[in-house]
């Protein structure tokens, strides 16, 4: 039993400890937003690829998810009659949610394994002590432009993943549901306020935030050569979607009370 | 009578004793998770001295480099480098501290994604001297390690050596006032180490910088202490019979503590059990 008590109370202490140091990490990379050097040129090389490499997946992922939306929610609505209310659903739900959401999810699985395990093996090959001998601290140099880069690429990518979602269910609601196109974006135009469109913004900022801070956090806490590598990749992916899903839920309560539904 | 040997090994003895060190360590104490890696270790690194930190592996030797360069934290104990005491200096100081000190790690430690230009101009860049600049002293210190055709390579396109020798031009590009060296022949065949050692003794015989250096392997370290320098040929060429460098002494660590520290004779002529069966 006390063994027991024991092994609570150290993951107790770890658990609390990882999150101090995750609290720490992010306070030491925002920080730096205000502190020179600045690396500029990182920025936009990591922006180019978070942001310009996710494209692809970002835009398959949105049409298709505005195409299967539109697909269920046509056939659900025909049996009330509001089949022309289908571009409403669609935008609604893309934009508030699914658009943010999917594309956080699915930078998250490129990006974030990418920042740990790029960063990870820096670390178990002393290349992030070569560059704190040489004078520059990897903090300022590797975290955060990675930070400021993804923060502000998936803002981007969930606007395009926000108009590849509506085309997607367009064309699903013209080409199979045999609907009529200027009502379906009609439809899409009129339902959006612009709480929704705060809403849908609002989440890829944390998102972007949590993407690049969990995956960098991970990757440069690495400890145990390759191996470790490999774990903190893993865990950087899990640990970003779940808190994707988590952030997701506490802003989405936040938005609602904040604009609360007319 | 003394030999012109001794008498030079005295002189430089009683200059770089009495001269403030470039690097000193007090007391020191450090433990990870399990065993204390070092305990009270005490020594100073002399201008223009190279210390050769011999140990059987794993004795914390690396841990003690990087100590000297406030990479790590001690437990307890004082460090000071330069005349400044870095065992709890803040971070964003010892970047400043740093820059004076050249490190060429276990292997090498390129960052991968860069050319060998911008590995070794890395400290220049970052500093924004002009583009010119950079190349030039770049290819300079390429040159120093033989190396100038791997200006546009990728550290994945170099062997172990070569890593090592560029590993080496970047330390030494922007003329410390210190170098560390971590095993830099580790995991290297006999042939390139000497590569290895002779580009040691060139800069510790042309710039006459202060060194620490870190190895396990004795041939290496002996080589280092009876060689020198020879301008004219380019090449490293032995001393005369039962002659050694003046400045190069030893620092021997076993279970965490220093247990020799003083010259090459003083080492060879040591009657202590570990250490004649660490030499044997």
């Amino acid at each position: 039993m006390i063994f027991e008590f024991d092994k609570l109370d150290d993951l107790a202490k770890r658990t609390i400890l990882a999150v101090q140091e995750y609290s720490l990490f992010c306070f030491q990379a925002v920080g730096n937003l205000f502190r020179a050097p600045h690396y500029w040129s990182d920025v936009l090389t990591q922006a180019d690829m978070i942001g310009v490499g996710s494209l692809p997946i970002v835009v398959l992922t949105g049409f298709f998810t505005g195409g299967v939306l539109a697909l269920q929610s046509a056939a659900s609505l025909a049996q009330f009659g509001a089949q022309a209310y289908t571009g409403r659903f669609v935008s609604l739900s893309m934009i508030r949610e699914l658009a943010p959401v999917l594309t956080g999810l699915m930078v998250s699985g490129r990006n974030a394994s990418g920042m740990a395990s790029e960063l990870g093996s820096m670390v178990v090959t002393e290349q992030i002590d070569a560059m704190r001998a040489l004078g520059t601290d990897p903090m300022k140099k590797l975290v955060t432009p990675r930070m400021l880069a993804t923060v502000v690429m998936l803002f981007l990518l969930t606007i395009v993943s926000d108009t590849v979602g509506t085309a997607g269910g367009a064309f699903v609601a013209v080409v199979i549901s045999a609907q009529n196109g200027t009502q379906y974006f009609d439809s899409a135009y009129q339902a959006l306020v612009y709480s929704d469109l705060g809403q849908g913004l609002a989440k890829p900022l944390f998102f972007g935030f949590i993407i690049s801070t969990v995956g960098c956090f991970f990757g440069m806490k690495t400890t145990g050569g390759t191996q470790g590598v490999g774990r903190s990749t893993t865990q950087a992916v899990v640990w970003a979607s779940v808190m994707i899903i988590f952030m997701d839920f506490i802003l989405s309560r936040v938005m609602l009370w904040i604009f609360p539904p007319i | 009578m003394s030999t012109p040997t001794q008498l030079g090994l005295s002189t430089s003895e009683s200059d770089a004793s009495s001269a403030d060190p470039i690097v000193q360590f007090e007391n020191v104490s450090v433990r990870f998770e399990g065993p204390p890696v070092l305990v009270d270790v005490s020594f100073r690194v002399a201008p223009g001295e190279t210390r050769i930190l011999l140990g059987p592996a794993g004795v914390g030797k690396s841990v003690l480099l990087k100590l000297a360069n406030g990479l790590i934290r001690p437990d307890s104990g004082r460090i000071f480098l330069f005349g400044e005491e870095i065992t709890s200096m803040p971070e964003k100081q010892l970047f400043r501290l740093r820059t004076r000190t050249g490190m060429v790690f276990q292997e090498g430690a390129l960052f991968d994604s860069l050319t060998v230009r911008d590995n070794v101009g890395y400290q220049l860049m970052e500093r924004h001297l002009p583009v010119g600049e950079i190349d030039d002293r770049v290819r300079e210190a390429l040159r120093f390690v033989e190396l100038e055709h791997t200006y546009d390579m990728l550290p994945a396109s170099l062997s172990g050596g070569m890593r090592r020798r560029v590993a080496i031009a970047r330390a030494i590009i922007d003329q410390p006032e210190l170098l560390l060296y971590d095993s830099p022949t580790g995991g290297l065949d006999p042939v390139t180490s000497t590569t290895i050692d002779e580009l040691v003794v060139k800069e510790r015989d042309v710039y006459g910088t202060p060194a620490l250096l870190v190895t396990h392997r004795l041939q290496d370290a002996f080589t280092l202490a009876t060689h020198r320098y020879d301008t004219p040929s380019n090449q490293m060429v032995p001393l005369p019979q039962g002659q050694t460098n003046p400045n190069t002494s030893f620092l021997v660590l076993y279970q965490g503590k220093v247990v020799f520290d003083g010259s090459t004779e003083g080492l060879v002529a040591s009657q202590d059990p570990f250490l004649k069966e660490f030499l044997a």
